[in-house]
């Protein structure tokens, strides 16, 4: 297996400025010089990709992976550094980029074929395959414009994947059309793997790179922070995401392999235990079963649970002196007890970690391993069943007393009348 | 932005096709060819890149046709319309108003009209194109000079079908060109699309920096339209009776001629119009005064000009590939 990209020393410099001139009067007036800040969207990115390797790379919004992927595609130029692609390449950034909604569906797969580098004779040979895949045999002579959202994104999708070059560059363009369409993408990358073609994927969806991938690299603010095992860098792109440590740069080398290790982790909570889902304002117990290869002291635990839209619910403080604990050699069981969960109806999944307290070393990271499930008999609504008292009295006519003040303790207030029962 | 390929191992049959960072995927071929990308521009990879890309030329050109009369009722008809009013006005002001006395003036008027359309068509058509599709340029990867080239090319065909007309024309008014210099037109042709390819070009690129070159274009075009010999005579200036005579005018015909767009449309001119001088009998006159309107110089002449013409548009285009590579790199960002 030889190297399918090379990426050497790659930065990409940006100019933001501060206004833009772009017309002649405002060039002269600034006398051709426009101040500008320097950014730096990629900085000394190197990583070499494998042929026939499934790459993923990872960060958040504005971490430069697109940036990248238009370097590796050509479409930008690297300020300074040199890429090198082995084989045919070809990206897939947007899909159906360049169709011409005047024209049909035919004309445009020969037109977004031929962009993406395709002969003539090569999307006539395809052409078939294409409209199959794309299912729109009864709608290729018709105009774009035209076309759904979802025919769209199909015809441009099949028009890509028809391409078949050495090398695939994938811009989060996976999560298209219907589940079946997406499952016939997926079958084709699927494919593509087989064929022994490289694929870069580039993604902030953790799933997408764990089921694709055979690598990936997570990157932040232009950098590279790691390139492992999806597994491996997953975490280190959650734990950066959910603010345990900081890695970008970290010198203490982030993941602190294999010390120590969460096994399984289990949701149980306090009501009548025949019941699979819980009610609200029942007591929860998560608990992670540790292996450690060395007692670990000043470790810290940290849980998260997202609701089922994949948004924080909760997140603990990643340095609560309360999620402090000691860890022997050999390990054990941590217990993360809520004594009351205040959450509605919906299903919530838990991530837990272990980190170190003193240091920014990561000791392993479990996202969403478990998942416990809500259901309120009640009619209340929402996400949160707030805990709530609802009390009335009668103006204060010939009250003399003091006004009432909220105090630290809930209980009934002077001076207000105890809700006739 | 600069892609270049090597060379796989020696002896190896080499398989080059490289579309900006894409590369063609070609079933059993070699895959070990290599792409480079880095901040180098280099003229012989993008000539290449532009051989290879011939077909989506050809396409991008035929899209622009298909999407630029699609849904209108007259269709390819408005391609002839818009010259053809420029003709009537012409003829019209020049003829009739001013009362021109120059024989078959609408085909003299055509002559350099078709030239001059190619030209000005492309010239304005491409300093947009770029922006125009900023949508492609930002998105995928292929030699964007193709894209004002394919302006060009447009251009081309609308200037095929004047082309058309004009034979027509001629036939109908039984009017003969001058067969011996009708030989040299294909030289003139690609003279001005040479050249014109490499003002596109540049034009494309700059303008993606500088939106004034818009509007800049415009007016420096309708400047120029009026420094080109078209709608009057070059033997009005420099070969008519009284200019003769001034000494200095030798060095300003020669300067004149430095306008590309000069010898071309002279070249046009004195193949299609046929002759360099006319007689006219002025009211009054008992003689014909004899006007000319083209010099009277031999073929080899006019074809040593669009020799001169076409390696000046060589060199001017290579240089717009230059300037187009650097200021390439960047296009996803200004757009």
């Amino acid at each position: 297996m030889g190297v399918a990209i090379e990426i050497k020393d790659i930065s990409k410099q940006f100019r933001l400025y501060s206004e833009k001139h772009t017309s002649l009067k405002e060039r002269v007036i600034h006398g051709g010089k426009m101040p500008f800040t320097p950014f730096w969207a990629l900085r000394d990115v190197t990583v070499d990709i494998n042929q026939g390797e499934t790459f993923g790379i990872l960060g958040r919004n504005g971490c430069g992976k697109s940036t990248l992927l238009k370097c590796v595609a050509g479409i930008l130029k690297p300020t300074t550094g040199e890429i090198r692609v082995r084989g045919s390449l070809a990206a897939m950034l947007e899909l159906g980029a360049g169709f011409q909604p005047d024209l049909s569906g035919r004309d445009n797969i020969f037109l977004n074929g031929s962009l993406l580098g395709l002969s003539h004779a090569d999307i006539e040979k395809r052409f078939d395959d294409i409209v199959a895949f794309a299912e729109l045999e009864d709608f290729i002579d018709n105009q774009v414009k035209f076309y759904s959202s979802g025919m769209y994104v199909r015809l441009g999708f099949a028009v890509a994947v028809n391409v078949e070059p050495d090398v695939l560059l994938v811009d989060e363009v996976l999560a298209v059309g219907d589940a079946a369409f997406q499952r016939k993408c997926l079958d084709h990358v699927k494919k593509f793997q087989r064929e022994g073609r490289t694929i870069v994927v580039v993604s902030h969806g953790a799933d997408t790179i764990r089921q694709n991938c055979e690598r990936a690299m997570v990157m932040n603010h232009g950098q590279v922070i790691t390139v492992d095992e999806p597994g491996e860098a997953i975490r280190v792109y959650l734990a950066d995401l959910l603010g345990v440590g900081t890695l970008a740069g970290s010198e203490s080398g982030g993941i602190e392999g294999n010390v120590l290790m969460i096994n399984s982790v289990q949701a149980e909570h306090g009501g009548s235990g025949a019941r699979p889902h819980m009610y609200p304002r029942e007591s929860l117990t998560i608990t992670a079963d540790v292996d450690s290869l060395a007692a670990v002291h000043n470790a810290m635990a940290r849980i998260v649970i997202h609701d089922d839209k994949n948004e924080v619910v909760f997140a603990s403080d990643p340095d609560d002196p309360a999620c402090e604990i000691d860890i022997p050699e050999g390990g054990g069981i941590v217990r993360f007890s809520f004594p009351e969960v205040p959450l509605l109806d919906g299903t919530y999944s838990v991530s837990v970690g272990v980190r170190s307290a003193t240091e920014t070393a990561i000791y392993d990271w479990k996202d969403q391993v478990t998942q416990f499930e809500v259901a309120n008999p009640g009619r209340a609504t929402g996400r949160v069943l707030l805990p709530l008292d609802v009390s009335f009295r009668l103006r204060s006519s010939g009250h003399t007393g003091e006004v009432p003040m909220v105090g630290a303790d809930f209980g009934p207030l002077a001076g207000w009348e105890e809700p006739a029962t | 932005m600069s892609l270049s390929v090597e060379r796989p191992a020696p002896g190896e049959p080499e398989q080059v096709s490289a579309i900006g960072g894409s590369t063609r995927f070609v079933p059993g071929q070699s895959h070990d060819r290599i792409t480079v990308v880095n901040g180098k521009v280099q003229l012989g990879q993008r000539l290449k890149d532009l051989w290879i890309n011939r077909d989506l030329l050809m396409l991008l050109i035929r899209t622009e046709l298909k999407v630029k009369y699609k849904d209108s009722v007259l269709g390819y008809a408005w391609s002839m319309l818009n010259p053809a009013m420029v003709l009537a006005i012409y003829y019209v002001v020049f003829k009739i108003i001013a009362r021109n006395h120059q024989p078959n003036f609408a085909v003299w008027l055509f002559a350099g009209l078709i030239a001059w359309n190619l030209f000005n068509g492309s010239a304005m058509g491409s300093t947009g194109v770029v922006v125009g599709k900023a949508g492609i340029v930002k998105k995928v990867a292929f030699p964007r000079e193709l894209l004002a080239l394919s302006v060009v090319g447009v251009n081309l065909v609308l200037f095929g079908i004047q082309v058309v007309v004009l034979t027509l024309a001629l036939l109908l008014f039984g009017i003969s060109p001058d067969f011996t210099f009708v030989a040299i037109l294909p030289l003139a042709l690609v003279a001005l699309l040479v050249f014109t390819g490499a003002l596109s070009v540049f034009l494309s690129a700059v303008n993606v920096y500088l939106r004034d070159t818009q509007h800049l274009t415009e007016v420096a075009l309708m400047a120029w339209f009026w420094f080109t010999s078209i709608v009057y005579t070059y033997g009005q200036i420099f070969l008519s009776g009284h200019n003769k005579q001034h000494p200095a005018l030798n060095w300003i015909q020669y300067a004149y001629l430095l306008n590309p767009m000069t010898p071309i449309v002279m070249t046009f001119q004195r193949a299609i119009y046929g002759r360099t001088q006319y007689a006219f009998l002025n009211p009054g006159a008992t003689k014909p005064t004899v006007y000319h309107v083209l010099p009277t110089w031999g073929v080899g002449t006019y074809a040593a000009m669009m020799g001169a013409v076409l390696l000046l548009g060589i060199v001017l285009f290579l240089l717009a590939l230059i300037v187009f590579g650097r200021l390439e790199g960047n296009f996803a960002e200004e757009l």
